[in-house]
C-alpha cells in the first residue's frame, strides 16, 4: 500500500512540479516524506493500536480456497472500515484501514485512523468491539469462520448452545416408559381375565378334584414317578446295595 | 396309584423349545462385562498372551462349574435354594447365600442399566449432549468444570450422576435418575411378568441383538481410520506377562465372574427343562459361545478405541502444526499431518532456539492407545468420546446403548429368577398370590433398595457392590457347589443322575476335574484373591472439582464405616451356610424322631403318609 501512495504521490510530483515554484515543491516533498514516514509509523508490528490478523484459507475451503491478493486485501479494509462505520459512526474509508507486513502465511497488521485526523489511531477498544459486533459478517466476506479468520487478541463470542424448553430426553423418557406401563396393565388385565374364566369354569368340576386330593398329595413338579425316587435315600444306598 | 395332575395343581413351567433356554442361559452368562471388562484385561495384559490363561481357566474351572450347576438343576428340577435342600438339608445356606447375592448384585446391575437408559435418552439429539461444554452462569465462558476436565467426562461426572467428591458427602437423591432407574425396574419387569413364559420371548431379542450390533460396530470400527493400531495394540502378545501370578488370578476370576455361575440363576433355569437333555453339550455350548462372544466384543472395542485413539494424536499434531505455521509464517497447510515430520526436521535444524521456546505438545500414538479403561468408564467416557468423531453420531450411540440394555437385560433376568424361583418352590408366600404380584414385590423392594445408588454419592456404592459383593461370595458359593454335589451327593449318584439325563456318563475328564481339579483351581483363585484384597487398604477413585491438577479423580481411603459395610457384605451373604448347617444339625440332634426334618427316608411327598 505504501509503494502505491508513493508512486501515486511521485506522479502528484511530477504534475505540481511544472505548475509550482521549487519553494514550494521543496514544502511539499517534506510534507509527503513526512505522512509516509507517519503512515508507516502508524501501522506496524506489536503496534499498541493494532490487531494481527492471520486467515487460514486453505484450511476452511479445502480445493475451494482462493487465492490471496490484493483484491482480497482491499475487500478486506473495506469490511474493517464497514464495521468501524457501524461501531463509531464516522464516515470512515478504505484509506482509513492502514495494512502493514504482509506475509505468505497470509498474516498482517493493521490500524484504523480516524477519519477526523488521519494521524490519529481510533484506540484498541473501539476497534474491537467493532470486529466483535460484525464478526458474523466479516467472516461471511471471506467464507470463514471464527477459526480460520483470527484476529488476534480478540475472543470469539461463544455461541450458546441451543436449548429447547422441553428437554429432548423427556419426550424419549416419556415414550418409552408409556409403551412400558401400557405393557403392564395390557398383561396384568389379561391375567385377571383369564383367571375370572377359569373360576368360572371350576366350580362344577369342584366335586372331583375333592376325590383326588384324598388319593394322595400331589407334586408341583408335576412328575409322575417323583415319588419313587427319594433323594433321601442317597447315603444309605452306598452301603446297603444287595 | 395316586393321580398327581389336577386341575388345580399347576406344572412346573417349561420353555415353549429349546432355543428359548439356550438363549436365555446365553443371555445370561453373556453380560455388560464381556464387552468392558474383557476388552481391558487383554489389553493391560499383554494382548494375545492374555488368551492362555483365559482358556485354561475356562476349560479347567468355567466349563466343569457350568455342567455342574447345569445338570444338577435340571435333575433335581428345583431352584437353587431347593437344590441345596435336596441335596442335604445342611446345605440348605447354599441356596440362600445364591439368593442374596443375587439379589445384591442385581440391585446395583439394574443402577447401571438406569444410567445407560439415562445416556439412550439422550442420544436422540443433535448435537449429542456430551460433545459440547455448557456456558456458565454469566454466559461469558463455557462452565469452568466442563473446561478443565472434557465435555464427555463433565456429562457423565456433572449432568448425569451429579457426583459428590467423596463417598462419606451423600447429597440428594437425583430425580431424573430415580425416574431412569424406576423404568428400568419396569422394563425389567415387565419382560418377567409371566415368568419364564415372557422372559422366553423377550430373550430373542435381548440375547440376539447385541450380536447385530457388534457386527455392525466392527464393520464400521475396520473401516475408520486407525482402527488397525488399535487392534494391534490389543493382540499384541507380551509373552512376559504370563510369569505374572496376578495375570492368573485375573483370568480365573474373570471366567467365573463372566459365566454367572454361583447365582442360582443357572439353576432355576435348567430346572424348567425336560428331564432328558443333554446338559452336557448344553454347557459346552454357553461356555465357548461366552467366550467367543468376549473375544469378538473386544475386537469391536479396540477397532473403534484405535480410531479414537488416532484422531486425538491427528488433532495434537494439528495444534503442533499451526504453532509452527503461525510462528514461522508459512503458507497455509504447506505443514500436514504426513510432512510434519520433515517440516520439523527442517525447522529444528534451522531455528533450533525458537523451536525449544515454542509450547510443542509431545504427540505420542502408543500413549493415546494406552488410554483404556474398564467397566463404567469405558462406556460412558471413551467410546461417547469415540461415537462423537464418528459420523452420523446419533444412530451409533442409539445402537450402542440398546446393545449395553440387551446384554443388561438378559443377565438381570437370570438374577431376579435366582431370587424369584427358590420364593416361589419354597412356597414361601401364600399361594393366593399370583406369580405376577411376587415379581412385583421383587421388583419394588430392588428399586426402593437401589434407591441409594441415585443419591450423589452413588457411582461410588455401585463401585463398592459391584467389586466385594460380586466377587468372594460367588467363589465362597461355588467352592461349596463342588463339595455339595461332587462329596456329599456323591459322585456315583452325580454320574448316574448324568446317565439318567443323557444317556452317557461323564467322561473322565469331567469326573477328575469335578474331584479336585476345579476345587482345586477355585480354593487357590479364593485364598489368593482375598490376599490380594487384603494387602492393602481399600482405596477408591474420588472426582473431585476442586482438585489441583484437573482432571483426574483422587484416590482415596474408603472410610471406617464403609470399610465395615464392606466386610458385611463379604460376610452377610455366605453366612447362611454355616448358620443354616448348625440349625439343622441341631434339631436333628435335638429332635431324634424322624418325622419333621426331611432326612426322613419315609417322606417322599408322593404317598400319604398314614400312621
Amino acid at each position: 500500500m505504501l509503494r502505491f501512495s508513493l508512486s501515486e504521490l511521485l506522479q502528484l510530483l511530477k504534475n505540481f512540479c511544472f505548475s509550482f515554484s521549487g519553494k514550494m515543491l521543496e514544502k511539499i516533498l517534506i510534507l509527503l516524506c513526512l505522512t509516509s514516514a507517519a503512515a508507516g509509523q502508524l501501522c506496524k508490528p506489536d503496534a499498541s493500536d493494532g490487531y494481527k490478523v492471520r486467515l487460514s484459507i486453505k484450511t476452511a475451503l479445502g480445493d475451494q480456497a482462493y487465492l490471496w491478493d490484493e483484491k482480497e486485501m482491499f475487500l478486506f479494509r473495506s469490511t474493517m472500515a464497514y464495521a468501524m462505520r457501524g461501531q463509531l459512526n464516522q464516515q470512515f474509508d478504505v484509506s482509513n484501514i492502514i495494512v502493514c507486513e504482509e506475509t505468505a502465511r497470509v498474516s498482517f497488521w493493521f490500524v484504523v485512523t480516524s477519519p477526523l485526523n488521519t494521524s490519529n489511531l481510533v484506540d484498541k477498544k473501539s476497534v474491537e468491539e467493532a470486529v466483535r459486533k460484525h464478526r458474523n459478517r466479516i467472516n461471511s466476506a471471506f467464507l470463514l469462520t471464527d477459526e480460520t479468520l483470527e484476529f488476534e487478541g480478540i475472543p470469539r463470542t461463544l455461541e450458546a448452545p441451543f436449548t429447547p424448553d422441553t428437554p429432548p430426553w423427556l419426550i424419549v423418557f416419556g415414550v418409552v416408559m408409556g409403551a412400558v406401563v401400557a405393557g403392564i396393565i395390557v398383561f396384568i388385565g389379561f391375567s385377571v381375565v383369564q383367571k375370572k374364566r377359569k373360576k368360572n369354569k371350576k366350580t362344577p368340576e369342584d366335586e372331583d378334584s375333592e376325590e383326588e386330593e384324598s388319593r394322595g398329595k400331589t407334586m408341583e413338579n408335576g412328575a409322575a414317578n417323583e415319588g419313587v425316587y427319594n433323594m433321601s435315600f442317597t447315603d444309605e444306598e452306598r452301603f446297603t446295595r444287595i | 396309584m395316586a393321580k398327581t395332575k389336577d386341575s388345580k395343581v399347576e406344572e412346573r413351567p417349561k420353555w415353549d423349545n429349546k432355543v428359548q433356554y439356550m438363549l436365555t442361559c446365553i443371555g445370561f452368562a453373556v453380560g455388560l462385562g464381556n464387552v468392558w471388562r474383557f476388552p481391558y484385561l487383554c489389553q493391560i495384559y499383554g494382548g494375545g498372551a492374555f488368551l492362555i490363561p483365559y482358556l485354561i481357566a475356562l476349560v479347567f474351572e468355567g466349563l466343569p462349574l457350568l455342567y455342574l450347576e447345569l445338570a444338577i438343576g435340571q435333575r433335581l428340577r428345583k431352584g437353587s435354594i431347593g437344590v441345596w435342600n435336596s441335596i442335604s438339608p445342611l446345605l440348605g445356606g447354599v441356596g440362600i447365600a445364591s439368593m442374596l447375592v443375587s439379589f445384591l448384585v442385581g440391585i446395583f446391575y439394574n443402577t447401571i442399566l438406569a444410567w445407560v437408559l439415562w445416556y439412550f435418552f439422550h442420544s436422540f439429539q443433535n448435537p449429542l449432549p456430551w460433545s459440547q461444554c455448557p456456558l456458565n452462569d454469566n454466559q461469558t465462558d463455557y462452565n469452568v468444570e466442563c473446561q478443565r476436565s472434557s465435555p464427555v467426562n463433565y456429562f457423565w461426572y456433572r449432568e448425569t450422576l451429579n457426583i459428590t467428591p467423596n463417598i462419606e458427602t451423600s447429597g440428594s437423591l437425583q430425580w431424573w435418575l430415580v425416574i431412569c432407574l424406576a423404568s428400568a425396574w419396569c422394563v425389567v419387569y415387565i419382560c418377567l411378568i409371566k415368568g419364564i413364559k415372557s422372559m422366553g420371548k423377550a430373550v430373542y431379542v435381548t440375547a440376539t441383538f447385541p450380536y447385530l450390533v457388534l457386527t455392525i460396530f466392527l464393520i464400521r470400527g475396520l473401516t475408520l481410520p486407525g482402527a488397525i493400531d488399535g487392534l494391534v495394540y490389543l493382540f499384541t502378545p507380551n509373552w512376559d506377562i504370563l510369569k505374572n501370578p496376578r495375570v492368573w488370578l485375573d483370568a480365573a476370576t474373570q471366567i467365573f465372574f463372566s459365566l454367572s455361575v454361583a447365582f442360582g440363576g443357572l439353576i432355576a433355569f435348567s430346572s424348567y427343562n425336560e428331564e432328558r437333555n443333554n446338559c452336557e453339550r448344553d454347557a459346552l455350548l454357553v461356555g465357548i459361545i461366552n467366550s467367543a462372544t468376549s473375544l469378538y466384543a473386544s475386537i469391536s472395542i479396540f477397532a473403534i478405541l484405535g480410531f479414537k485413539a488416532t484422531t486425538a494424536f491427528n488433532s495434537c499434531q494439528q495444534d503442533n502444526i499451526l504453532t509452527l505455521t503461525n510462528h514461522f509464517e508459512i503458507p497455509d497447510k504447506n505443514i500436514t499431518l504426513e510432512t510434519y515430520d520433515q517440516w520439523f526436521e527442517h525447522l529444528n535444524s534451522t531455528y533450533p532456539k525458537e523451536i525449544a521456546n515454542l509450547p510443542l505438545w509431545h504427540c505420542d500414538l502408543q500413549t493415546y492407545l494406552g488410554q483404556s479403561a474398564s467397566g463404567t468408564g469405558l462406556a460412558f467416557i471413551l467410546f461417547t468420546e469415540a461415537v462423537i468423531e464418528m459420523p452420523g453420531s446419533q444412530v451409533w450411540a442409539v445402537l450402542f446403548f440398546i446393545m449395553l440394555l440387551s446384554l443388561g437385560l438378559s443377565s438381570m433376568f437370570g438374577n431376579i429368577e435366582g431370587v424369584l424361583t427358590p420364593i416361589n418352590d419354597l412356597k414361601l408366600l401364600p399361594k393366593w398370590i399370583p406369580n405376577e404380584v411376587v415379581t412385583a414385590i421383587i421388583c419394588l423392594i430392588s428399586f426402593l433398595t437401589a434407591l441409594i445408588f441415585t443419591l450423589g454419592s452413588g457411582n461410588y456404592w455401585v463401585e463398592v457392590f459391584n467389586n466385594y459383593v460380586g466377587s468372594v461370595p460367588l467363589l465362597i458359593i461355588a467352592f461349596f457347589e463342588f463339595i455339595g454335589v461332587i462329596y456329599v451327593h456323591g459322585m456315583k449318584n452325580f454320574s448316574e443322575d448324568i446317565y439318567f439325563m443323557t444317556g452317557s456318563r461323564p467322561s473322565i475328564f469331567w469326573r477328575q476335574c469335578w474331584l479336585w481339579i476345579s476345587p482345586l483351581l477355585l480354593l487357590i483363585v479364593l485364598v489368593a484373591y482375598v490376599i490380594v484384597q487384603a494387602q492393602e487398604y481399600p482405596v477408591y477413585p474420588a472426582w473431585n472439582a476442586d482438585r489441583e491438577p484437573f482432571p483426574g479423580t483422587d484416590t482415596l481411603n474408603y472410610p471406617e464405616w464403609v470399610f465395615a459395610i464392606i466386610i458385611l457384605l463379604c460376610v452377610v451373604p455366605v453366612l447362611p451356610i454355616p448358620l443354616v448347617a448348625l440349625y439343622r444339625l441341631i434339631l436333628r440332634c435335638t429332635k431324634k424322631s424322624s418325622a419333621r426334618t426331611d432326612l426322613n427316608p419315609y417322606s417322599n411327598d408322593g404317598f400319604q403318609i398314614e400312621t
